[in-house]
């Protein structure tokens, strides 16, 4: 007789984490209030509670900021980069020891499942750190033959599915390369950010060196036109990323940005399936969708569709949604109430376009932002689903009959983020990987990040690379 | 049931690859289930009703033996509460004595048979073995497959010694030991599961316990992901069997939460899932004391047999 056997509730323990009432704005190693005095409340989205007042940086705020950051930038570019490596690496030892907390942190604040903050935003965020001190005083050896100077003060705007992880991308490179920083995070997700703000204290990095203010679009559009700034580096929606590029022209003022994507996750009819299905699952249903490289369009050659497709809802019913802090949590909540309305906005434009609508069935818990798991069928490439980037837990799914149709399908969008190709065909991953016009191609995983591979897009997903060496190279002059 | 080459045919129609990093990352994120509480209890229990308490050494005697049948029937002396296990795993020659002390318990008697464990014997040696250890009364047949044959590339000789075997064996359940560890990759682990599967097991079975690796989390995923395809196609249930090397109680929950999660509920039960073991009993009823009482026990509160 079969028993049926569930997972008692496992909720992470929230006692490591100390969230005070209110925070300052993070400005020459200070927390310092904001000087129009105005506070945000930032809140948990799977519960909506309030978790913390948040000031919001007005245009003295950021000239404060930024000229804390110009004032320390000379003593830090001059110090040699084994001294700035010492730095560096204290930070990643640090954010490993408290590597707990901060995890539990980012799933309040952000509403991720705390499986994913604990074993990769967190365990990623200190990975960076490492590596990039390791280049700090190697510099001469990543650009032989040419001396690479920093650039100045780096205005880093980063985004509210990633906080940690994209600040550690941001701000371990600029470190490394002798820059100094004002990073604005997310208006939706600033705990984890602030949370770093104190390590920078602990760990003793000269004042300056870091700044962190916190505020909505007026403060970062305020970082980047800002006449002392020299480098900006942004992740974040296409739309901003074109504001951005807009505002620096004309200015000296060096760029990377990465924007959104609309990843084809391509499967071929000779591909591991079930492994394909686990690659399906983590490239759409990671992190809620809230992934710029999501694998939101999966290509499936016709002659498998069916089974691949049956395989792939079967998964989807043992997914588990709910409270973010249970460890067995497979899918958190939505980042906020703006972005779940944009999903319902896309998801009904996807059913009013005739695609076919498929959800898991699960109990939604009351409070807080929630959406169920979704794939659409019989979707067309003329469909929005298609082409627009969702952003949440949403796949469209599409077919192709040849090697040449997948690469034309892949490639027939504005975005060039990443795609993933999932054959047994050793050739055919070296021929596809040729051909599609994306930054990263991942053979038969998706999603998978190291701090050595460098990362972003083509197109409408923007340029520079961030991570490995060439991630360097948006953070020096060259000469 | 009559079992034709052509049966040897759904094999190419399920066929599939695997991809060996994409099964351990899986595994791996499998194996980070929590289970607590209310859930911890029922799954060590459910893993002592799964489990085949093995002995298979050359100086097994009618002591040994009856000392594990009585441990088979009663794993807690002091707590009637702990089910009794799925079965007895022993050599065919005591297999009588075996069935004797085992009459109405509940629990099973499981001869391996068919050369165990190298499966080098000729045929109708093995055969004869299987026949011999059904006669005396066993309900179960674990056999091991000859490996040699299968990794030759004679697909059709795996097929025909399981079919012969599955004969032998008549009303007694026939589990299939792959040693997966002599293998080579998962490609093959899935192949030879789905040869054996088609040609009649009852349960496959990941390894003898002789040779190492035995038992492991990603092989366990693969074999299952195996019967799921053959489900489907043939809408036939194969069981599951994990062997050697399985001693805490955490992998024992690790490999339920595979079963679950890949096969379903339907597959947690003892006429689908089994665990092949002998000191993880032990571990599994000082689990369960601790959940009950918070505490861990002196190991010497637990038999030693």
């Amino acid at each position: 007789m079969a028993s049926s056997w569930g997972y008692s509730p496992a909720p992470e323990s929230t006692d490591t984490v100390d969230i005070r009432d209110d925070y300052g704005l993070f400005i020459g190693g200070r927390f310092v209030e904001p000087s129009g005095g105005e506070y945000v409340k930032t809140i948990n989205p799977a519960t909506e509670e309030v978790l913390a007042a948040i000031p919001v940086a007005d245009d003295d705020d950021v000239d404060r900021a930024v000229d804390a950051a110009g004032a320390a930038f000379k003593k830090w570019a001059r110090l040699p980069g084994a001294e700035r490596a010492k730095y560096i690496f204290r930070i990643a030892r640090v954010i490993q020891e408290r590597s707990r907390a901060l995890a539990v942190l980012e799933t309040m604040n952000g509403g991720k499942p705390i499986k994913e903050s604990r074993d990769l935003d967190v365990p990623l965020a200190a990975a960076h750190f490492f590596y990039h001190a390791g280049w700090a005083d190697k510099l001469e050896f990543a650009f032989p033959g040419r001396k690479a100077e920093p650039l100045g003060v780096a205005a880093q705007i980063i985004p509210w599915n990633f906080p940690l992880l994209m600040l550690a991308w941001k701000i371990a490179p600029a470190l490394a390369t002798g820059n100094t920083v004002v990073l604005k995070p997310a208006e939706t997700t600033p705990l984890t950010a602030l949370a770093f703000a104190a390590i920078c204290q602990e760990v003793g990095l000269p004042p300056g060196v870091v700044n962190i203010i916190t505020g909505a679009g007026a403060t970062g559009a305020a970082l980047v036109r800002h006449p002392d700034v020299h480098k900006i580096a942004f992740t974040g929606s296409t739309e901003v990323g074109k504001d951005i590029q807009r505002a620096v022209a004309g200015t000296s003022k060096k760029v990377t940005l990465e924007l959104g994507g609309k990843a084809a996750n391509i499967v071929f009819e000779d591909a591991p399936l079930d492994q394909a299905v686990e690659g399906i699952v983590n490239g759409i249903f990671f992190n809620q969708g809230h992934v710029c490289c999501a694998g939101s369009r999966l290509l499936v050659q016709e002659s498998i569709a069916e089974r691949l497709l049956d395989k792939l809802k079967r998964r989807l019913a043992t997914l588990k949604m709910g409270d973010p802090l249970d460890k067995n949590t497979d899918l958190g909540a939505i980042n906020s109430r703006e972005q779940l309305s944009k999903i319902k906005t896309l998801v009904g434009v996807g059913v009013d376009e005739g695609a076919e609508l498929y959800q898991a069935e699960c109990d939604l818990p009351d409070r807080g932002f929630w959406f169920p798991p979704t794939i659409f069928t019989g979707v067309s490439q003329s469909h929005r689903i298609a082409r627009e980037e969702i952003f949440g837990p949403v796949l469209s799914v599409l077919t192709f009959r040849t090697v040449e149709e997948a690469v034309q399908k892949a490639n027939n969008t504005t975005f060039g983020l990443s795609a993933g190709v999932w054959t047994e065909k050793g050739s055919r991953i070296l021929w596809m990987a040729d051909h599609l016009k994306a930054g990263v191609v991942w053979a038969n995983t998706f999603n998978r990040f190291d701090p050595a591979s460098p990362f972003g897009g083509y197109k409408e997903s923007g340029y520079g690379r961030e991570g490995g060496r060439h991630g360097l190279e948006g953070y020096v002059n060259l000469t | 049931m009559a079992v034709t080459t052509s049966d040897l045919e759904v094999v190419d129609r399920i066929g599939g690859a695997v991809d060996a990093v994409g099964a351990a990352q899986r595994a791996a994120s499998l194996a980070t289930r929590s289970i607590k509480r209310e859930a911890k209890v029922q799954g060590l229990q459910l893993a002592v009703r799964c489990c085949d308490l093995t002995t298979l050494e050359g100086s097994d005697s009618p002591g040994k033996i009856r000392q594990l049948a009585a441990k088979a029937m009663r794993p807690s002396p002091a707590d009637p509460a702990v089910p009794h296990v799925a079965a007895l795993c022993i050599y065919p020659r005591w297999v009588a004595l075996a069935s004797e002390l085992l009459r109405d318990s509940g629990v099973k008697v499981a001869s391996v048979a068919g050369g165990f464990p190298s499966g080098q014997l000729p045929l109708d040696l093995r055969l004869r073995e299987i026949e011999g250890a059904v006669a005396d009364g066993a309900d179960e047949i674990d056999i091991v497959i000859g490996r040699g044959a299968f990794l030759a590339g004679d697909d059709e000789g795996l097929f025909h010694e399981v079919t012969a075997s599955k004969n032998a064996a008549g009303p007694a359940h026939l589990k299939v030991i792959l040693e997966t560890g002599e293998l080579g990759s998962f490609d093959r682990v899935r192949r030879a599961a789905l040869v054996a599967m088609a040609a009649g097991a009852d349960t496959i079975k990941t390894s003898t316990g002789k040779i190492s690796p035995a038992a492991t989390l990603p092989t366990a995923l693969v074999m299952a992901e195996a019967i799921r395809d053959f489900w489907d196609q043939t809408g036939r249930a194969v069981g599951l069997k994990v062997a050697g090397g399985i001693r805490s109680s955490k992998d024992a929950l690790r490999y339920l939460v595979i079963v679950k999660e890949t096969l379903g509920d339907d597959w947690l039960s003892p006429d689908r899932f089994r665990i092949g073991a002998s000191s993880l009993l032990n571990d599994l009823l000082m689990q369960i004391d601790k959940q009950r009482t918070g505490l861990y026990s002196d190991p010497d509160r637990y038999t030693i047999d």
